[in-house]
């Protein structure tokens, strides 16, 4: 039987060279996602913002939407937005907050609910109050931070502390692209944002580890490969995997795009876009190369040849194999001295 | 990395199977599972989003239990002077604290001492925390005394636990089934009812104090004079049904305390709804000698500072029954028997968050995660067999013990599944079949580094698995945090992912290479066929 093969054995694309178009453009790209926090900003929902969310189904045919705009609107809630939700007759009404504290969203949401009456099925409701939401805004904001932290330690143990930092630099560079990306898209930013942007993050963190780890194994072989060679042949050795695993991944988020329905959708797009699109992209062009500028394996090449290293080969190429397979790689990594 | 002895291969099948049967009760009805032994009960719970149902975040009125707190210092304060005749003026609240000057001199001294038995150690769940609940300080016969932080937050504890029996009396007489109500950090419950589709009705009657008091009415001037003047330092001015005033003495003469039954009925006379009550032997006794003392003059019922009705005392009333006529409906009448017989509670809620979610969102989300995860299933599988043939077929068995021991261990759990959960599982199955997918790779490689098929398959084996470890603990780091910060569906879909990581590693490292070992072991392959 033929097998799929997405990438072609022993490829070598020479990825370190389109570092000097990476960087630059993922510089511009950050910048441009963190004017657009700053001036265009994020569709904060209700968990953030406080303020009250109905979703209403008409009982009877498709949803008057103007009837419903000028019902609410009479009632003097302030701002609000009406919203097609799906099906025609699915009616997605956004209250802001309003003044008065906790107990003046709940005046407001039976208001609605008298003006509304019977004419129409609430599928959901939702009231935050100011308490609240400020609450949620900060327990998101200190969990991405923690977050990031326990990574950060983690990585620092398992690897060198360039690989953590250039991990870490990578992935908070996904984090802020994606927000942009939120911005952009006018993507509802709530709870579950949170949810998306920290799964982004813990995705996108497992890909580089992996490419990590190949680099850590090949940095203890060739003791003498120039650095530029050796992220090369780690990132080729990887490529495969790291596009079967995009496609699976893909394929589960696609699956929940076009079957989950509109409750996650909005999840769903914005993992899509950080795991699928900006993750891979990262993982191979930013978090690679950045370790050459982060200084992992300067001392390498003045350093004392190891005896019991190979030979570099001239070309990056997919590593030969040590003599004795009973011999694995050491699972933890050894203080290297780099002096 | 490829042998395996016969102890360690039951262990792996024996694990796995044990967890996926934990899985086995959630095809059964509720029905069925009843007449099970009780530690095979236990069954994934679906969250409100999926079932439908109405939760509701209350928060304790933390200042109004400050307040009250000070209150009764200050009234502490006046009963242990006026006892030891010690002369003051000025007692008052000022800010967090309650102040009182003593006039002579001599009795200071005194006055501290006597005042000190009002500061008692702070005893909390974790034991004395060798703290006293107020300090007391003193300067040239001003005496400042306040609650220290420790007491007051104790306060707070034991309001919210009041509250949540109070509240649980008050849910269940409205019939509801199977409420939640838990204690949320410091200050504040969640009320979450599954099925209910319109909380108006049970946020009013939570939201309600039910704080009943019977106190005479002042009659030694009209509400209009005590409004346009000052009214007597022991009345208040109350107001009453539609927008009625009265001047009410402070003194409470009977509580809703004493209460012992509430029942809603109808006034004989006039066919009116009313609320029929009954007082237990103290209150009896104590409403009884008021009656007695005021015949001729009206009294007030009191219901969260707003006078009901207030009724003239005709006669004596001896037998500690008696009723409370206002302007009811019959609704209005039973929610406030409800609330007399579940009692008062200690301090006023505030609804702060309500999340409501319709049966028939619930039951689109949960077809809408079916297909999903089917599709997204249907989609893996054959995108594994078409990759990596025979080797995709054994990813395949693996991930599917993976989900089944994902819902095992969400069953034993007792885990609620909500929608971003199915979309954590779903997730969970792309993943799954990364660490297979880094495992055939690898193997791919050694292949083509020359090495006979049987040391590839180990050498694949022995070198991904370190990269799994490593880069699962990153995604599991990412989603304890999450489930650390969640509430309700983001932890539900914390939950999902961190059990679908710990899962996926455990079918990576056992029983991945248990299939593979075996089939090495039965074919004796020359080549790998991936």
């Amino acid at each position: 039987m033929r097998l799929l093969r997405i990438v072609p054995d022993d490829t070598k694309f020479d990825f370190m060279r389109f570092r000097r178009i990476s960087f630059p453009v993922s510089a511009l790209l950050s910048i441009a996602a963190i004017l657009l926090y700053f001036f265009h900003g994020l569709n904060f929902g209700i968990d953030f913002v406080g303020g009250t969310l109905m979703e209403v189904q008409t009982k009877a045919g498709p949803a008057d939407l103007a009837k419903m705009r000028s019902t609410i609107g009479g009632l003097h809630l302030g701002d609000f937005q009406l919203q097609q939700f799906g099906a025609p007759n699915d009616v997605l009404i956004r209250i802001s907050q309003q003044p008065g504290g906790d107990a003046a969203q709940q005046e407001a949401v039976q208001k609605v609910r008298n003006a509304l009456g019977d004419a129409v099925e609430y599928r959901r409701v939702e009231v935050v109050g100011p308490s609240v939401s400020t609450e949620l805004l900060s327990y998101g904001t200190i969990g991405l931070v923690l977050a990031i932290g326990a990574i950060l330690i983690y990585l620092w143990f398992r690897f060198e502390w360039q690989f953590a930092l250039g991990a870490m630099i990578a992935n908070v560079h996904d984090l802020v692209l994606t927000v942009g990306f939120m911005s952009l898209t006018g993507i509802d930013f709530d709870l579950t944002s949170i949810a998306a942007l920290l799964t982004i993050l813990g995705y996108s963190l497992n890909d580089t580890v992996v490419i990590y780890d190949r680099i850590r194994e090949l940095l203890r072989r060739y003791k003498r490969m120039p650095m530029p060679d050796l992220l090369n042949a780690s990132i080729n050795a990887t490529l495969s995997r790291s596009i079967v695993t995009h496609l699976t991944v893909s394929l589960s988020l696609l699956a929940l795009l076009l079957f989950g329905g509109q409750a996650i959708r909005s999840f769903t797009a914005t993992m899509m876009f950080g795991v699928v699109l900006v993750g891979t992209y990262t993982s191979v062009f930013i978090a690679s190369p950045i370790l050459i500028y982060l200084g992992v394996g300067r001392a390498r090449q003045g350093g004392p040849e190891d005896t019991e290293a190979e030979a570099p080969p001239t070309a990056p190429a997919a590593p030969v194999a040590p003599p004795t397979p009973s011999k694995p790689s050491p699972p933890r990594q050894r203080a290297r001295s780099r002096r | 990395m490829l042998f395996f002895s016969r102890w360690k291969v039951a262990a792996i099948l024996l694990t796995a199977a044990i967890v996926c049967l934990f899985a086995v009760p959630n095809f059964f009805s509720e029905n069925t599972l009843r007449n099970w032994p009780s530690w095979a009960q236990r069954h994934i719970v679906l969250g409100l989003d999926l079932q439908g149902g109405s939760s509701l975040l209350l928060e304790v009125d933390v200042n109004a239990v400050r307040k009250d707190k000070l209150q009764a210092i200050s009234d502490d304060v006046l009963r242990i002077l006026r006892q030891n005749r010690i002369q003051f003026t000025g007692r008052a609240i000022k800010g967090n604290s309650v102040e009182v000057r003593i006039t002579r001199d001599g009795d200071v001294e005194n006055a501290v001492g006597k005042l000190r038995e009002l500061s008692q150690p702070v005893a909390s769940v974790m034991g004395s925390t060798g703290q006293r609940s107020v300090d007391i300080s003193e300067s040239g016969g001003l005496i400042t005394l306040t609650p220290t932080e420790p007491a007051l937050v104790e306060r707070i504890r034991q309001t919210v636990d009041q509250s949540i029996q109070i509240i649980e009396r008050r849910v269940n007489e409205l019939g509801l089934v199977e409420p939640i109500i838990q204690r949320q950090g410091a200050s504040r419950i969640l009320v979450q009812v599954p099925g209910l589709q319109d909380p108006s009705r049970l946020k009013e009657i939570i939201g309600k104090t039910a704080k009943l008091d019977f106190r005479m009415v002042d009659l030694s001037m009209t509400p209009e004079q005590a409004l346009a003047s000052h009214p007597p330092a022991d009345s208040e001015i109350l107001d009453g049904e539609g927008g009625s005033k009265y001047l009410i003495d402070k003194r409470v003469l009977v509580s809703g305390g004493d209460l012992v039954d509430a029942q809603p009925g109808f006034d004989q006379r006039n066919g009116q709804p009313i609320v029929n009550f009954r007082f237990n032997s103290s209150g009896a006794r104590k409403f009884a000698e008021v009656t007695k003392a005021n015949v001729g003059k009206p009294f007030a019922i009191v219901l969260d500072n707003k006078v009901i009705s207030a009724p003239v005392i005709n006669e004596p009333i001896p037998g500690g029954a008696g009723q409370i006529s206002g302007n009811f409906t019959v609704q209005s009448a039973n929610d406030l028997a409800i609330l007399l017989r579940a009692g008062a509670l200690p301090a006023p809620l505030t609804v702060v968050e309500e999340r409501t979610v319709g049966p028939g969102l619930g039951q689109d989300s949960i077809n809408a995660g079916e297909h999903a995860a089917y599709a997204g299933a249907a989609l893996v599988v054959i995108f594994m067999l078409v990759t990596y043939g025979l080797f995709g077929l054994f990813a395949n068995v693996a991930v599917a013990v993976n989900v089944a021991m994902i819902f095992g261990l969400l069953s034993l759990l007792g885990a609620t599944l909500t929608l971003p959960g199915i979309a954590g599982i779903v997730l969970t199955v792309g993943i799954a079949v990364d660490s297979n997918v880094l495992i055939y790779e690898r193997i791919r490689e050694e292949v083509r580094a020359g090495r006979t098929a049987i040391s590839a398959i180990d050498a694949g084996f022995t070198r991904a698995l370190a990269t799994i470890l490593d880069s699962n603990i990153t995604t599991f780091i990412a989603a304890a945090v999450l489930f650390y910060i969640g509430t309700g569906p983001v932890r539900g879909f914390a939950v999902t992912l961190g059990i679908g990581i710990l899962t996926s590693l455990f079918t990576a490292f056992t029983l991945t290479r248990l299939i593979v070992a075996y089939w090495v072991r039965l074919w004796r392959p020359r080549t790998v066929p991936i």
